[in-house]
Order: structure tokens, then C-alpha cells, then sequence
């Protein structure tokens, strides 16, 4: 069957090593946090200016100074820090931060992203996404496999203007967790009970599938 | 000591004037500079260029200078909150430039410092790098982005004294920071306003000398975007 938002989460929380600094994007990023193991070190950090960011505060609690970069009321947990916006991207184009999560629009097979802008219909803005991307090391995204209409957003180019090029090293979806390889899109697991071709057939880029794919472990 | 206090907003923006450049400071709604924007409403001033992270919402912050057609061009990383700003947009009326948030900090930071453009990796090979110089370090590539010039900085802090030295709480520092020192003049409003020497230098995180003007602010709404709480356990 394939995930919800929740077992994308759940899967990308296993990329979370003890030590890790990591960012987290708006969406199905957000949820990452709640399935990290508790016995490993890890701190959340969020670009508008916290490293060492907690829960959402106890109703009642919460502080209009203390919000996360999708602007929702947070915490600070022991050890957190507060920093200025040039600090906080200091900090991603420095590569002091280990993992970015983030979702998309599309991923093209040569690692490409666009996730900011559909010409004449959607603007929002990129945010913080292009210095993440331009920057970070280990950049996993989090999305599902294919759009409310059905086309795959696993493509052999982006369509949609580009956020950051060739930048993309997995992909972990609703049916399928993927590394992007100089060949192109690696299938490394299978959502439980999602066949191979079921993954062929919502991949428009390609797929390149090597044995016997095993199914995801969630925990 | 320098003493950089003026009585009110009112003061503090007496020579701000139509088609000016203005830098506010701000995430979403955490840490603008309220009375200031306030004062901009009431003033009435035209053709405005606003660079701030965010655009506000509908009804507050800058939202409320979009309302009345203040503002000719933005300078933004994230607009998404805001319905009359997209409208604005789409139709024309309002000359948008969405740029990378890391980019937007860099080039605060640049003119708060002295340099005239910083290389950064955000958005090479995008169409935010259309036209502008790019350059191969280390087998990477980077493009040349430019110091912003602006007339006046809009800053929010939460304690400063009357010799303009600041000290911000939590987030809401956020581009508050990056601002000071990068405009012509930046007035900076505080929640608590206290006499020199109250604050412990080892506490600042602005040194007056980026402060030109400085006031107490008054009704702030701190209003929040997205409140999101648990119960208690």
C-alpha cells in the first residue's frame, strides 16, 4: 500500500544520523521530527533564526516571538540558539547543516528541483529553498510520487521554472524511496506492498532497477 | 555617549518622502516594525519600494500598504500570505522581485558592511540568475548579487537605550539585525527603551553606531500567523 504523509515522514526520519544538524521544509518535512529516534542527538534547525527547535508550545503558551520559517508557534528546547537571518544562512551555504528535507513540485533525473513557481498561476516565492539547495550537501525530498491529476513528478526534465540544479541526492515518496545517480533515478526501496512496475509506471524520468528491490522498514 | 533618541514615530519618519527606497524588518509577521509601518499608513506616501522578507497579510503589516497602493515594487523571498498582493501582482500593478531569502540577508549584510556584491550559489542555473554575472570558485558556480541601497531601515528590537544599542528576543530577530546600518538612516523602535549603561554590553547584539534614530514603540499586536500548540500531556 502506499504511504501517507506520515510514513514519507516516518522513512525519512531513518536518514537522521546521532549528530545531525538538519533543516526542515514546509509540509511532509515538517512531520520528520515527530519520528526521530530518541536515542540519537539531533537538532532541528529552522532559517528564520533558531537551531535547537522543539514541539509546538502547550496551549497557552504561544509566543508570537517564537515561530519556525512556516511561521507556527514553536519551542526551543535546552542548548537552542537564536540568530539573525545572515547568521542562519551563514550557516547553510557554509555547509554547517548535515541533512535538508524539503518537498517538491518536481525532480528531474539529473537531480534537478522546482518547488517555488508555476508561471501564471502560482507565485510565492522561493524563501529560504534556493540557498538550501544551492548549498547543502544531502538534500532529500520529501514529495508524492505523482500530482492531484495523476503525472508523475519524477521527470527527465523539470517542467516548472528550476529552484536549484542537479542538487537533489534522494527522493523518498508516497510508493518509493529513490537515489538520484549520474544514470539517473535509483530505486532503492518499495513502499510496502507496491510493486516495481506500479513505481515504473508513475515515473516519467528513468528508473533504473537493479535485483530485487526490498520493501521500506518504517521503524 | 550619542545620544540617538526622538520622541515618537512621528519623528522618527519626518523625512520620509514618496518613491522612497525602504528596508522593514520581519519574518511573516514576527518582529516588523509596527509603529513604523503604522506611521506609513497614516503619511500616506506613494511609490514606494519596500524590501522585507514577507509581504504581511491582508489587513497587517505590509499588507495594510498594499491595501491602499503605497507601495510600487517589492523586494521579497515570500509572498504567499498575502491575497491582495497576488492580485497586485499578477495584474501588474505591483513590480515584484522574488530573490532567495539567504540572498536577501546577503545583501542587507553587504551594504551594512561595505561591500559592494557577494557571490552566492543560490540560484545559479534559475531564472533568478538571468543577467547577472556568475563565476566558477573551486568548481562551483556563484552569482554576483548586489548591495541593496535604501533610504531608510525599519528596524523592531526588544530592549534598546537611548544610545541605540539593541538586543533582540527569539525569532523575531530574524532580518532585524542585517538591516541596521544598511539604509541612509535607520530608525529602530523598541519595546522597552532604557537609560545607557542599563544594558550589559556583553548583551548587545546591534551597536548603536548602526542606529541613527530610536524610539519607544507603543500598542504592539504581535500578531501570529499560524498558531500551533499541543495539549499538555
Amino acid at each position: 500500500m502506499a504511504l501517507d504523509k506520515n510514513g514519507i515522514a516516518q522513512r525519512i526520519a531513518k536518514e537522521i544520523k546521532d549528530g545531525y544538524y538538519v533543516n526542515l521544509g514546509i509540509g511532509i518535512p515538517t512531520l520528520v521530527a515527530n519520528f526521530v529516534r530518541d536515542d540519537i542527538q539531533v537538532e532541528f534547525q529552522s532559517e528564520n533564526g533558531i537551531l535547537g527547535m522543539g514541539p509546538f508550545p502547550i496551549d497557552g503558551e504561544e509566543d508570537a516571538d517564537l515561530i519556525n520559517a512556516g511561521k507556527q508557534t514553536i519551542t526551543a528546547l535546552p542548548g537552542a540558539s537564536f540568530f539573525d537571518s545572515a547568521m542562519s544562512f551563514g550557516m547553510i551555504r557554509g555547509q554547517h547543516v548535515d541533512l535538508t528535507i524539503l518537498g517538491a513540485m518536481e525532480v528531474a533525473e539529473n537531480g534537478d528541483i522546482a518547488n517555488w513557481k508555476i508561471p501564471g498561476k502560482m507565485v510565492k516565492g522561493m524563501g529560504g529553498a534556493m540557498d538550501l539547495v544551492a548549498s547543502a550537501e544531502n538534500i532529500i525530498v520529501a514529495m508524492m510520487h505523482t500530482n492531484k491529476a495523476g503525472d508523475s513528478k519524477l521527470l527527465k526534465r523539470c517542467s516548472l521554472p528550476l529552484t536549484g540544479v542537479g542538487c537533489v541526492t534522494k527522493i523518498v515518496t508516497n510508493l518509493a524511496v529513490i537515489e538520484v545517480t549520474e544514470n539517473g533515478f535509483k530505486l532503492l526501496e518499495r513502499a510496502p506492498g507496491v510493486s516495481v512496475e506500479e513505481i515504473e509506471n508513475a515515473t516519467e524520468g528513468k528508473l533504473i532497477v537493479e535485483g530485487d528491490v526490498p520493501e521500506m522498514k518504517l521503524q | 555617549m550619542i545620544i540617538k533618541t526622538v520622541d515618537n514615530v512621528q519623528d522618527a519618519l519626518k523625512d520620509a518622502k514618496d518613491g522612497m527606497t525602504f528596508m522593514l524588518g520581519g519574518f511573516g509577521l514576527s518582529g516588523i516594525p509596527e509603529n513604523a509601518i503604522s506611521e506609513l499608513v497614516r503619511l500616506n506616501l506613494k511609490n514606494l519600494t519596500c524590501i522585507s522578507n514577507n509581504a504581511g497579510v491582508d489587513d497587517f503589516g505590509l499588507g495594510q500598504l498594499l491595501h491602499k497602493k503605497q507601495i510600487d515594487k517589492m523586494v521579497s523571498s515570500y509572498v504567499g500570505e498575502n491575497a491582495i498582493f497576488e492580485k497586485q501582482m499578477l495584474s501588474g500593478e505591483l513590480d515584484v522581485e522574488l530573490i532567495p531569502q539567504g540572498t536577501l540577508a546577503a545583501r542587507c549584510q553587504a551594504a551594512q558592511q561595505g561591500f559592494p556584491a557577494i557571490y552566492t550559489p543560490a540560484g545559479y542555473g534559475t531564472e533568478v540568475a538571468q543577467g547577472k554575472e556568475t563565476r566558477e570558485f573551486d568548481g562551483k558556480m556563484y552569482v554576483l548579487e548586489e548591495a541593496f541601497k535604501a533610504d531608510f531601515a525599519f528596524v523592531k528590537a526588544w530592549k534598546g537605550d537611548k544610545a541605540g544599542n539593541l538586543i533582540f528576543k527569539g525569532t523575531a530577530r530574524n532580518f532585524n539585525p542585517v538591516m541596521c546600518g544598511s539604509a541612509k538612516i535607520t530608525v529602530a523602535e523598541v519595546e522597552e527603551l532604557v537609560e545607557p549603561g542599563e544594558l550589559d554590553p556583553n548583551h548587545i547584539h546591534i551597536p548603536g553606531i548602526l542606529v541613527q534614530r530610536i524610539f519607544q514603540g507603543k500598542d504592539y499586536e504581535k500578531r501570529i500567523e499560524q498558531r500551533t500548540v499541543r495539549q499538555k500531556a
